[in-house]
């Protein structure tokens, strides 16, 4: 170990790599392309992750939607076709039925699975936009970011049944002056006026949503639109460790049940589960990131293996020299390892420079793709021990690679070396 | 200092062996400048290979200032030839990429001597060869008798027992070879204990004994008057 501290031993070597600067140079760009790769790809891929993250972080990411359609199997005396509507009530029983719901709130809406929104008018302006009733309990399956000085709907605005909305940003665009603050101002829709408490920045939070809708308490909406118990639909949020394949099957069995469905019927119950969907992302993410990592160690170990290749070449060439240090009194072991130093200096130099590199690439990507919410590409970095992890593999090949010269070194007898030809 | 008794050595050519030593029997005592003479294939480079340790005899005794040579692994006989032998060689040897001051301070790294040292020794012995001036220069800036200069520089800083040289002027023209010769005879003159392999007359007779070899046996053991070189040299 005194061996590797030794300044004379760094100048030695630094002797002889600075003798054949350009093949030194050419061989070091070798690995350092390899690791520059390698630390490109990861950061990208884990980049790509992030991105994937973000785009889901305003929904809970073990969430799921159940709505109601028609019965394909008769059963229970009724037809088929039979034409069925979940009740508010429905939820308490799921909430009781299956323990792996966290959240469960019923939805009705207008305008959103076909036919026309409801028509809301500000003075001269007017569209049709959808109208969500919801429950506040939404808010922490998916949270909906608020522009300033606004707010979401609350547990008073529905026992009160207020006649409140929040807006989207394009509602507020299209019936609104630019310089015009939404916030109180009060809408008309469908014939009813009703109070601006917060405009939503729009985020996807359900397969459906649009940047145009309006939100209203669920009390309120069913007021407005005499929907009765009738919920459209349920957004429901399993809880983190929960298997969101099974909370779904559980859901679509027990609505079967109250709603007296033939238990194989597959099509009277729809839902679309958001948990599997993103986990099939994140799962396609792991698989870039996985494939990210085997290439950039493919492509170091190429690097490697080109700078073994050198220091073969670059021993053959200094045979005369070798044998010299050996008639001078150069041990083996002191030969042997003279190169394998060489080695993992240049393939940690190599390192060390494509990890800046990468780094300054992952860089200059993450300002390039920073304002560009669409990409999903956020914040690239490489974890530390895949760094350490990298240059651990670089000096243990490094060593090994050098093995086989400091070998070829060895062999050469210093007689043979210093022979006159 | 050198106790050689019935050397032999042979090669493996093919299927055929050539036998090179054939029992040479051989003392050098401290102090002595001697000449190996002989044609070429006469066995006075293997000789001086196993002199110097880079060979290993077949059969035979050889000590080294009492101490026996044999049976040496690679990592000893290389801690052995540091300590006990300095090297010239006929090309130089010198490693070009090196300057003659680090050239000179080879052999001290190998031995462990620290950096500073190792600098002020190598500087002392380039002094004695006279080519303090050129400490700094590569060997390719460097003349053929400087470079011969800087290898017995580098063949003293060791302080070894025995100085070997193999055909040391072979390279060199003649006014340089007599000057490298007068360097060799003033450190001779310092009690150090040189042998040289030449195949040139004049050479030889500027030691003190020349040995002749014929067909791999000693033919001629003889004291002689030593030729000074300095006469020759301006």
């Amino acid at each position: 170990m005194k061996f590797l501290f030794d300044k004379n031993t760094w100048q030695e070597i630094f002797g002889s790599i600075g003798k054949n600067k350009t093949r030194t140079i050419i061989t070091v760009i070798g690995v350092l392309w390899g690791i520059f790769i390698y630390i490109a790809l990861a950061g990208a891929s884990k980049g790509l992750d992030n991105g994937f993250e973000r785009n889901f972080e305003t929904v809970a990411k073990n969430s799921l939607f159940a709505w109601s359609q028609r019965t394909s199997i008769p059963y229970a005396g009724y037809k088929i076709g039979r034409s069925i509507s979940l009740k508010v009530g429905d939820a308490e029983k799921l909430r009781n039925s299956v323990p792996d719901i966290e959240y469960i709130a019923p939805v009705n809406t207008i305008g959103v699975f076909g036919g026309e929104g409801a028509q809301v008018v500000n003075n001269l302006k007017s569209n049709n936009y959808p109208i969500y009733g919801y429950f506040p309990e939404i808010a922490k399956m998916a949270t909906q970011k608020i522009f300033d000085n606004g707010r979401f709907i609350n547990e008073e605005d529905m026992n009160l049944q207020r006649k409140v909305v929040v807006i989207g940003e394009r509602t507020q665009q299209e019936l609104f002056e630019e310089d015009e603050d939404p916030i109180g101002q009060y809408i008309r829709i469908d014939g009813v006026y009703f109070k601006v408490i917060g405009v939503a920045k729009f985020s996807q939070t359900t397969p459906f949503g649009t940047d145009g809708d309006i939100i209203m308490p669920y009390a309120t909406f069913r007021k407005l639109y005499n929907t009765g118990d009738r919920a459209q639909y349920f957004t429901i949020a399993a809880y983190d460790d929960a298997d969101v394949v099974q909370v779904e099957k559980d859901v679509k069995r027990v609505l079967k049940r109250i709603h007296q469905i033939h238990p194989d019927d597959e099509r009277a119950i729809g839902s679309f589960n958001l948990g599997e969907a993103f986990g099939r992302i994140m799962g396609f993410a792991k698989g870039i990131t996985f494939l990210s990592l085997i290439v950039g160690l493919a492509t170091i170990l190429a690097g490697v293996i080109g700078i073994g290749n050198i220091l073969l070449i670059s021993v053959k060439e200094r045979t005369k020299e070798l044998g010299i240090r050996r008639a001078l009194g150069a041990t083996p072991g002191e030969v042997r390892s003279l190169i394998i130093l060489e080695s993992v200096f240049l393939t940690l130099l190599a390192g060390i420079i494509g990890i800046i590199l990468g780094a300054g690439v992952l860089n200059l990507i993450n300002n390039l793709t920073k304002d560009n919410s669409d990409f999903p590409y956020t914040n690239p970095t490489v974890p530390i021990p895949l760094v350490i992890g990298a240059l651990l593999v670089m000096v243990v090949l490094g060593t090994l690679i050098g093995l086989i010269p400091a070998q070829r070194a060895v062999s050469i007898k210093p007689i043979d070396a210093l022979r006159e030809e | 200092m050198i106790e050689i008794k019935d050397l032999h050595k042979s090669y493996q050519m093919g299927s055929n062996s050539l036998h090179v030593l054939k029992g040479i029997d051989f003392n050098v005592e401290a102090g002595e400048l001697v000449a190996i003479m002989g044609s070429s294939g006469s066995g006075k480079s293997t000789l001086l290979n196993i002199l110097g340790m880079l060979d290993v005899a077949d059969s035979g005794e050889y000590l080294l200032d009492g101490l026996p040579i044999k049976n040496l692994n690679e990592t000893k006989a290389a801690n052995y030839r540091n300590k006990f032998l300095g090297f010239i060689f006929q090309s130089f040897n010198l490693i070009n990429y090196k300057t003659a001051l680090e050239n000179v301070a080879l052999p001290l790294y190998y031995q462990g001597v620290g950096r500073k040292e190792r600098q002020e020794k190598a500087l002392k012995y380039l002094e004695q060869v006279g080519l303090k001036e050129w400490s700094h220069h590569l060997p390719s800036e460097l003349s053929g008798g400087q470079k011969q200069r800087v290898a017995v520089a580098r063949a003293m800083a060791a302080e070894p027992k025995v100085l070997l040289a193999d055909e040391l002027t072979g390279a060199l023209d003649s006014t340089t070879s007599y000057e490298i010769m007068d360097l060799i005879q003033k450190i001779n003159d310092l009690g150090n204990t040189i042998l040289v392999v030449t195949h040139e007359d004049d050479i030889a007779h500027m030691c003190k004994r020349i040995v002749h070899l014929k067909d791999g046996v000693i033919v001629e053991d003889k004291k002689i008057e030593q030729v000074r070189a300095s006469q020759y040299v301006q």
